[in-house]
């Protein structure tokens, strides 16, 4: 709001406030909400971690996460987590400079490594369903399953996404509903890399320490 | 703003409006579509997640804590400092982001994890442990 005044012809002033405009361009909050729908997933998250701490000793006499977890596997996972993270962010820098194609190699690097990380999972997850210990095994299994499992989709929706945006971007350019659209993946990229943190921490490492 | 309503105001009222500066400051927040970041520090985001995700790997694939629970509090601290530095380095959060709304947002949210976590795994343990099948069960009658 910004105060005016206007003096007419008799020499008196009139003063007025014009209100500004104040317009919500398009996409304006855009961003706030997609922090709050970040937030509500992370409550999905928090549940599923819940469960896991309450199921996660009930092994009804199958195999417990010492015979079953690979830590070096999980290790060559968080990297390629860790990577997709880094090459996001470039990818991010090059769209702040309005460099299309650079931008483009590095969100299909992305790709690349969100592809490995879901690969070594499915390796993961079929080689434990192949040993016995799939998710009706035990408690401990199907909520293994469920909170990993969960993660693993979020990150196949991320890769749908992400092609989905390569595209647009082909096609219409950096235009600025473009940039908004890659910046909610961003956060919803780098939010998959800080579950898989609690994820590698609660469930990998601590499972290996009981 | 009161001096616009005086006509013979002191010249100062033609001096850039520094009041406004809040309110144009909020106005830059709409429709905003840069990211924030820059390259040193995504760099500096990724090997501080390279180190802190290395030490508690390296600490369990050795054993190299003879104790389980100084491990598990090591290994979770290691967590915790990691994900603060994913928000900060990858996820740009700062107390004045949105207007303090994505922080305040945060906070909720890390409240609610907390008493979900916490109270799910404190309830269900006493629980579980009152409620095992004992060897003095007739005792207790």
């Amino acid at each position: 709001m910004s105060a005016q005044t206007l003096t007419k012809e008799d020499g008196k002033s009139v003063s007025f406030y014009v209100q500004d405009e104040h317009d919500h361009p398009e996409g304006g909050s855009t961003m706030l909400g997609f922090w709050m729908y970040l937030m509500s997933d992370c409550l999905i998250f928090a549940v599923l971690f819940a469960t896991y701490g309450v199921l996660g000793n009930s092994y009804a006499g199958g195999p417990g996460p010492r015979e079953i977890f690979e830590l070096p596997l999980v290790a060559v996972n968080t990297a390629m987590l860790l990577f997709s993270s880094i090459t996001y962010g470039f990818a991010m820098l090059a769209m702040d400079d309005g460099k299309a194609r650079t931008m483009q190699a590095w969100l299909a690097l992305t790709g690349l490594f969100g592809l490995a990380f879901l690969s070594i999972e499915m390796y993961e997850f079929a080689n434990l369903i192949h040993e016995g210990a799939g998710p009706t095994r035990s408690a401990f299994l199907s909520s293994f399953f469920t909170l990993v499992g969960t993660h693993g989709l979020h990150v196949t929706m991320g890769l749908i996404w992400l092609v989905t945006l390569m595209v647009q971007v082909s096609r219409h350019g950096l235009i600025a509903a473009n940039k908004r659209r890659l910046l909610c993946l961003s956060m919803f990229w780098h939010f998959l890399d800080v579950i898989w943190i609690g994820v590698f921490t609660f469930v990998y490492l601590m499972g290996m320490l009981r | 703003m009161s001096d616009s309503t005086n006509p013979h105001s002191s010249p100062h009222t033609s001096a850039p409006a520094h009041g406004d500066g809040s309110a144009h400051g909020e106005e830059h927040a709409h429709g905003d579509t840069a990211s924030h970041g820059t390259r040193g520090s995504y760099l500096k985001g990724f090997f501080l997640s390279v180190i802190l995700t290395a030490i508690p790997f390296w600490a369990v694939m050795t054993g190299a804590f003879k104790d389980p629970s100084t491990a598990v509090l090591v290994v979770m601290l290691f967590a915790v400092i990691q994900i603060v530095v994913h928000m900060i380095y990858f996820l740009h959060m700062t107390t004045k982001s949105e207007g303090g709304w994505t922080m305040m947002a945060l906070i909720f949210t890390i409240i609610l994890v907390v008493i979900t976590l916490a109270g799910s795994i404190w309830v269900m343990y006493h629980m579980n442990t009152n409620m095992m099948p004992m060897a003095n069960m007739a005792d207790m009658g």
